[in-house]
Formats: C-alpha cells, structure tokens, sequence
C-alpha cells in the first residue's frame, strides 16, 4: 500500500443541512418560571404558593404551555419521588428555614419578602435543572407535578415512557 | 564493595560497538522524568564492550566468573518482587579467576528477539537491559545498561472507519464517524458528528483520548485509566443536521502504541470519548477503542537491513491485529 508523504487531513462528506433546520425553532426548547408568590390563608395556618409555568416543545409533555400553582411541600414532594424512583442525582432545594418559623422573630419569618424571594430564585433553579433530566422527564411524578392542577399523593408512580 | 581500603573493587562499563551511529529515543522513567536511550528493533543484533577497571591497580580481583546478560523483563509494581522475564540470554566473559589488571571483554547477542515495546506506566514496566557481573565470594559487582526497543507496524491492509449511530431514545441522536480504527502515533483522527435530534441543551462537546492499562489476571483485574488529551470540537448548541468536523492531530501526546496482552500480563488500549455536555453540566459520552502502531521513521541505509527484518516480522502480526479488530467491532 502506497505511503502518503501528507497527512488526510480533509474533512468527511456531510449532508448538507436543511435550513428550516437550521433556522427553526430548536426542538429543545423548555423554560420553566417560578413566579407571582401568593400568601394563602390566616394566621398560623398561612402559607406561600408560586405559581409556576412551563412552556416546551417537547414531545414528551402533553401540554405545551402549562400554569399551575405549587408550594414548598410540593417541591419537597417532587425530590423525594425522584429520589426513591429515578437512578439521578437530584439536585438540591433551597433550605427548609425552620429557624424562620419559630416565633418571637423580629421580622416576618418565612413571610419576609426577601426570603420569600430567594426561595423563589432557588425553586425556579431547582426545577429547570430537573426538568431537563432525560431520565426524570420519564417519571410520571414530574408530569403530574408540572402539567396537573392538583397533586394527587395517592397516585401511581410509574415511567411515562416504555 | 571494599572495606576500609581493603580487598579490590572494580569498576564495569558497559559501551555498545555502535554508540556513535546508533539513534537514541527518549523514554519516561518511572518517576515521570524523561531521558535518552540506545534505540533497538527486533531482531538488531547488541554489542559491545565491557571494560572492567580495577579500582587499587596492582592488587588482583578475584572472582567466581564474569558474565553478560541481555534481559527482557516485566515488573509489577505491586508485586517488585517477582521479575517476568521474557528475554534472557547470557555470555560468559571470563571463568572463575583472578585479574591482575584491567581489562576489556567483547560481547555479541546476535539478532535477539525483541517482541515487545518497551512501556512505562502507571502500575507496570517493560524493559530491556544488559547486564555485566562479576561474580564474587561475599558481593557480586554488577553494571546495568538499559535500552529502548520500539515495535514497528507498515500501514495495515484493513483499516475500516468507525461509524455508528447512537443516543437517548426521543432525547438526543447523534451519528458519529472516524475515518478509522487504527492510527499511527503521528496520524490525524479526522471525523464528523452528526446531529439527528436534539431535544437537550447541549452547551458544548468535546472529544478525550482515554489510555487504560490493565495489569493482573483473573479476578485481580485492574484497570487504570488515563486521560491523556481533551479537545473540545464544539462549543455552543446544535440544532438537527449539523455536522461538526473533527480534526484531531495525535503527534502533539505522550502516545504508546496499543498493547494486547503483553507475555499474559498487562495491556494498554487507547479509547476515543466523544462527550457532550449540556447545560446543566450533565455529561453524555460514547467511548470507542482505536488501535495505535508505531510507523517506521525513513530508515537510513546503514541500518535498513536490519530493521527490514524487523518491520517484516510485524506486517504478519498486524494484519492479524487488523482481521481481530474488524470481528471485535461488528
């Protein structure tokens, strides 16, 4: 076999892209937004709730723009499922605050704006980082988390896909 | 050794016939420095010259014989104790006796049989040396010389290209090729990645050239792996129907052709790993084996018979290295 002097360097043959391909909407398109913090109820029985909304492309959720309104417990709810079902590394939650929830504070406790507002930053972080996950977008608790009204705590969990 | 100036002691050196012409090649020692040895191909013949200095002139050395030694050997770094040697051939250069002076003994191995490269890894090393000794009542006085053997392989006659489709079911599908399986250690890895779907966030995608040495045999297995270069082929989000070349040129690494199952004690394969890495710093990666053989520089004329004859002996092995890599990637 004839020794070549010069490496081949030339690029391999491609297919040449199509350019509504090129130019379309990628087909990775997922956002997630934790938004609009609502205090609900009285008193001692008071909490937050975020409303949050999902827009996607992705064939693997039903809806693809869908709002619906969760609170920290629920978050809460998510991790663990995903933690028990799925082989992922989920990522972390911001914090429980328990501190804040003790009485005698100077300030409004888990009610403070501030706080009210980085927890809201950290679940916004922690869902989209989720949602990604090729292997936790195959549990029906995300689905169930992300698409329906309600959580139902009684349901079935299970794989979306084969 | 002498004692309080008593006794004699001799000093050995060991000078190769051909040290002017020969070509040295550097090699890593153990502890990661790099220095300059004679360089051999099987088949070469060694020799050369030992000339033992007497340290007190005038007094005599007695001994219970004078000897080389040429020796191939593996060592185990968890096992020192225990040498393979795959190699070993011995001269003897004087009988049991006495030197009144100093004196030089010729040597010649006659085209030894160097089936291995020369390696030095992590938990392993292959080496080629000489040896002179002589032998004594109490200390033996020994000199050892070590040199470095290199295997040569012609361009072999199957070299298919590495072509495959894989990816996350309704997530991500890449088709990912390489112009072959088996590359010289001064050749370019060119290839393309295609993108049939792309439903993650991909940031950007690199490929690594991943060294394992595997040492032990049985249930004592064990693997060390290397990453010995991470090039990055693209940086940004693809979207479906892109193709990003690869252009990976492989002279710039610390590269040692593959070994298979050196004497039934240790190999070192090379693995390509494409990985892509997405936005949230999750990691999706493909590794495939690449065999690398060392090409023959253009050989002086001094020296082309020899290395003829070794070049030739190793076309024989590659086409089978070559016939078992096809099987293997089917």
């Amino acid at each position: 076999m004839s020794e070549p002097a010069v490496a081949d360097t030339r690029r391999l043959n491609s297919k040449p892209q199509d350019l509504s391909d090129a130019y379309g909407p990628p087909s990775n398109f997922l956002e997630i937004d934790v938004f609009d913090p609502q205090t609900v109820g009285v008193g001692r029985n008071r909490f937050t709730t975020y409303e949050v909304r999902t827009r996607t492309n992705l064939p693997i959720f039903k809806m693809k723009d869908s709002s619906v309104r969760r609170r920290y417990s629920d978050f809460e709810w998510l991790k663990n499922e995903l933690e028990r079902d799925s082989k992922i590394v989920v990522p972390p939650l911001p914090g429980k605050a328990l501190k804040r929830q003790l009485p005698f504070r100077g300030d409004e406790g888990i009610f403070e704006e501030s706080f009210i507002e980085e927890r809201r930053v950290g679940l916004e972080q922690f869902i989209n980082r989720i949602a990604g996950h090729p292997l936790a977008q195959n549990e029906r608790c995300l689905h169930m988390f992300l698409q329906e009204e309600t959580i139902d705590r009684n349901y079935i969990p299970g794989k979306v896909r084969q | 050794m002498s004692f309080f100036g008593f006794g004699q002691s001799a000093e050995i050196d060991i000078v190769l016939n051909d040290a002017e012409t020969r070509k040295k090649a550097e090699h890593k020692t153990e502890d990661g420095k790099k220095d300059k040895y004679f360089l051999f191909y099987d088949g070469e013949t060694v020799s050369g010259k030992v000339n033992v200095t007497l340290k007190n002139p005038g007094k005599r050395l007695e001994h219970y014989g004078i000897k080389i030694e040429f020796i191939g050997q593996i060592e185990l770094y968890y096992d020192r104790g225990n040498h393979h040697e795959f190699v070993s051939l011995v001269k003897d250069l004087a009988r049991p006796g006495e030197l009144s002076q100093s004196q030089t003994f010729d040597f010649e191995f006659t085209h030894v049989e160097k089936p291995y490269e020369s390696y030095t890894g992590q938990n392993v090393k292959l080496r080629y040396f000489l040896r002179a000794t002589i032998s004594r009542r109490l200390n033996d006085i020994s000199k050892e010389m070590d040199i470095v053997v290199h295997t040569l392989c012609t361009y072999p006659e199957l070299n298919s290209s590495i072509k495959m489709e894989v990816g996350i079911e309704d997530c991500l599908h890449i088709e990912f090729e390489y112009n072959k399986s088996k590359y010289h250690l001064r050749d370019v890895i060119v290839g393309k990645i295609y993108f049939l779907l792309v439903r993650i966030k991909i940031k950007h995608m690199e490929i690594d050239i991943i060294k394992r040495e595997t040492t032990g045999t049985g249930p004592s297995v064990y693997h060390e792996n290397d990453t010995i270069a991470k090039y990055e082929i693209m940086d940004g989000a693809p979207v479906r129907g892109e193709s990003i070349p690869i252009r990976l040129f492989l002279a710039g690494y610390e590269l040692t052709p593959t070994m298979r199952d050196i004497n039934k004690k240790f190999s070192v394969r090379y693995y390509l790993n494409l990985v892509l890495i997405d936005e949230e710093e999750r990691r999706y990666f493909k590794q495939q084996e690449i065999i690398l053989w060392r090409k023959g520089d253009i050989v002086r004329r001094s020296m082309s018979q020899q290395a003829a004859i070794a070049s030739q002996r190793f076309v024989g092995s590659s086409e089978t290295a070559a016939v078992q890599a096809k099987e293997e990637s089917k």
